[in-house]
């Protein structure tokens, strides 16, 4: 299948290196660590006959916590041909550790389980990028659940990003697990849609995230 | 209570002031008190609720100067503390508001009169002056750099940008080598917000609204995308024909009165104005023609070394990546654009800046990063205009 070397900064990589970081986020993510894409060093792309497109990725990470803090990292990314309804494969070699968050995840998980309310929140960040540091770790499993709606939603015609809450509602649960009910707004950049969705996620220190449910909103058109 | 200001022409005047003092409650707003008043002089003074008939009364009767000056004191002082927009104070640092940055534009001409001035080139769609800032020392024959911001409404960095750029123009002219020889030799005219309804919206009701707020024939949805608007390739590729798509591209090139009004004044000024720069965000990117078609300018490989060179500059401040390129191959292909619009009526610089940053907060980019990104963009923007400087044509 022929290969061939692709600008790293030029769209088709920089969206494909997208959802890689999207999937690799959601993979590795918590309300501690959250990874946003810093670079693509290389990319190449493998057109595979009756199969699809692969991409071959080298990405720079960045910790979103602490800029200064990046990660090597190898990705690939199959897009599927034909049926644009199944997500793209990727595979992903992190290179060195992550930090650890047990401590910060701890704290975080200990906080909401003793709520005597469940928390309720909105517009986060507000509309001028504040975000208090109680919802930081809200905003960051929002950030590493958002992961895999891009993942499941991407084609290479589409480059994802969460662009921000609009609501989240915590739902007890019986068992240890955290729940929350988010819509977030999805910026799509190719076609410049913001565009509500709905996912219901599942978190635990020692579990990882988990999206359980979602689905595309419907938003007013004349919005 | 109610706010008089009377105006006693003699000594009897002044004394029925005095006798008024001494039986009421008489709170002096000027002068300070009832000793300094003199005849001639303008004297305000508070009244409260229940005496200020029989006040009018004997103003009346005395045929004294007087009118009311506020008629109602509670109410005044409510509209003042509700109205949050009018009392904003303006900042550098923070995101402003339009009314705010509308009156900022009229102190800013108004304190540095031999640099600055401000005129209107026209009106947008729900009737707001657009205001443009013209930065220079007066001189003959001056070419002029153009300079717009706020093309897309969510895009707040952007008009922050402009804003910061006038502020250091104004403040190290005399002082920076370079900005007092751009200053010297050149004209910026800098548009701080083209989009301003929109701009408003996100302010007031959404603040993901990209478009203008243009009401569309035989459809609901509102607004156009400014920058798919312009005759460049018009709706050709990257933009859409329905009125409810972010990147529709209006019903006829310059539909919208905020783009008309901007290629009308660039074309009347096209024999001065050798560069075009507009601001958007986010991305990361410093783009040049074309976006229209996958065609190069005949001048890209110059433009390539600019960007190259420019967004270096840009990096070395806090190591902020740009990436740069022609539009079509860089970020998507995308007709319409003002940039391709002014690079074909002969603007041989013409550049779009997607300011920070990449993904992770995008159009919501927390206020503490204005300066950086103002910062290190003034640097990319500097020597841009420098090398148009020395390249004049």
């Amino acid at each position: 299948a022929a290969s061939m070397e692709l600008p790293p900064s030029q769209y088709p990589a920089a969206r494909a290196a997208a959802l890689a970081t999207g999937y690799l986020c959601y993979r590795r993510g918590g309300p501690g660590l959250g990874l946003a894409l810093r670079h693509v060093r290389r990319a190449r792309r493998q057109d595979i006959d009756d199969v699809g497109h692969k991409y071959h990725l080298e990405l720079v990470l960045e910790d979103v916590l602490d800029k200064d803090s990046t990660v090597n990292c190898t990705a690939e990314v199959l897009y599927h041909l034909g049926n644009k309804h199944i997500a793209p494969d990727v595979q992903f070699t992190i290179e060195g550790e992550l930090k650890n968050t047990d401590e910060a995840d701890n704290t975080f998980y200990n906080r909401i389980k003793s709520l005597d309310k469940e928390l309720v929140a909105e517009n986060i960040p507000d509309s001028h990028g504040n975000v208090s540091p109680e919802m930081e770790p809200i905003h960051l499993l929002a950030w590493v659940a958002s992961g895999y709606v891009i993942w499941q939603n991407s084609t290479e015609n589409t480059k994802f990003q969460l662009a921000c809450i609009k609501h989240v509602k915590q739902v007890k649960r019986s068992d240890e697990y955290l729940e929350f009910d988010y819509t977030i707004l999805l910026h799509e950049m190719v076609s410049q849609e913001i565009i509500p969705w709905q996912m219901t996620v599942l978190w635990h220190p020692q579990h990882g995230v988990q999206v359980t449910q979602d689905s595309r909103q419907l938003k007013p058109t004349w919005e | 209570q109610k706010v008089f200001r009377v105006i006693p022409q003699n000594d009897e005047q002044v004394e029925i002031i005095n006798s008024l003092a001494s039986n009421i409650q008489v709170d002096f707003w000027q002068p300070d008190s009832v000793t300094l008043v003199r005849p001639n002089m303008q004297v305000d003074f508070r009244v409260e609720a229940e005496e200020s008939f029989e006040v009018e009364d004997l103003l009346k009767e005395s045929g004294m100067e007087y009118r009311v000056l506020i008629d109602n004191l509670q109410a005044a002082l409510n509209a003042q503390f509700d109205s949050k927009a009018r009392t904003s104070r303006h900042s550098y640092e923070k995101y402003n508001n339009w009314e705010t940055i509308a009156a900022w534009t009229a102190d800013i001409a108004a304190q540095n009169p031999d640099l600055v001035s401000r005129s209107v080139i026209g009106e947008t769609h729900e009737g707001r002056p657009m205001y443009l800032l013209k930065m220079g020392k007066s001189g003959p024959n001056k070419k002029a750099i153009f300079m717009d911001c706020g093309f897309h409404a969510r895009e707040w960095i952007s008009p922050a940008f402009c804003q910061w750029f006038v502020k250091e123009a104004v403040e190290t002219y005399g002082k920076d080598t370079v900005m007092t020889t751009l200053l010297n030799n050149l004209d910026f005219y800098v548009l701080p917000v083209v989009n301003i309804d929109g701009y408003v919206y996100t302010w007031t009701k959404n603040r993901m609204w990209r478009k203008t707020r243009s009401k569309n024939a035989s459809s609901l949805c509102i607004g156009t995308d400014p920058n798919r608007n312009f005759n460049a390739g018009w709706c050709t590729l990257g933009a859409s024909k329905n009125p409810c798509d972010p990147t529709y591209c209006g019903s006829a090139p310059e539909s919208e009165k905020e783009t008309k009004a901007l290629a009308d004044f660039i074309r009347e000024h096209l024999s001065t104005i050798k560069a075009y720069l507009t601001i958007h965000s986010y991305s990361q990117l410093l783009l040049f023609p074309y976006s229209y078609t996958y065609k190069l300018p005949s001048n890209s490989e110059e433009l390539n070394s600019i960007a190259h060179a420019a967004s270096k500059q840009l990096a070395s401040l806090y190591n902020t990546k740009y990436t740069y390129g022609p539009g079509a191959t860089t970020i998507y292909p995308a007709a319409g654009g003002s940039d391709d619009w002014a690079y074909d009526q002969g603007i041989k610089y013409s550049f779009t800046f997607e300011l920070r940053d990449t993904g992770r907060h995008g159009f919501i980019l927390p206020e503490s990063q204005i300066k950086p990104t103002c910062e290190e963009t003034l640097l990319a923007v500097k020597y841009i205009a420098n090398y148009v400087l020395e390249h004049l044509y």
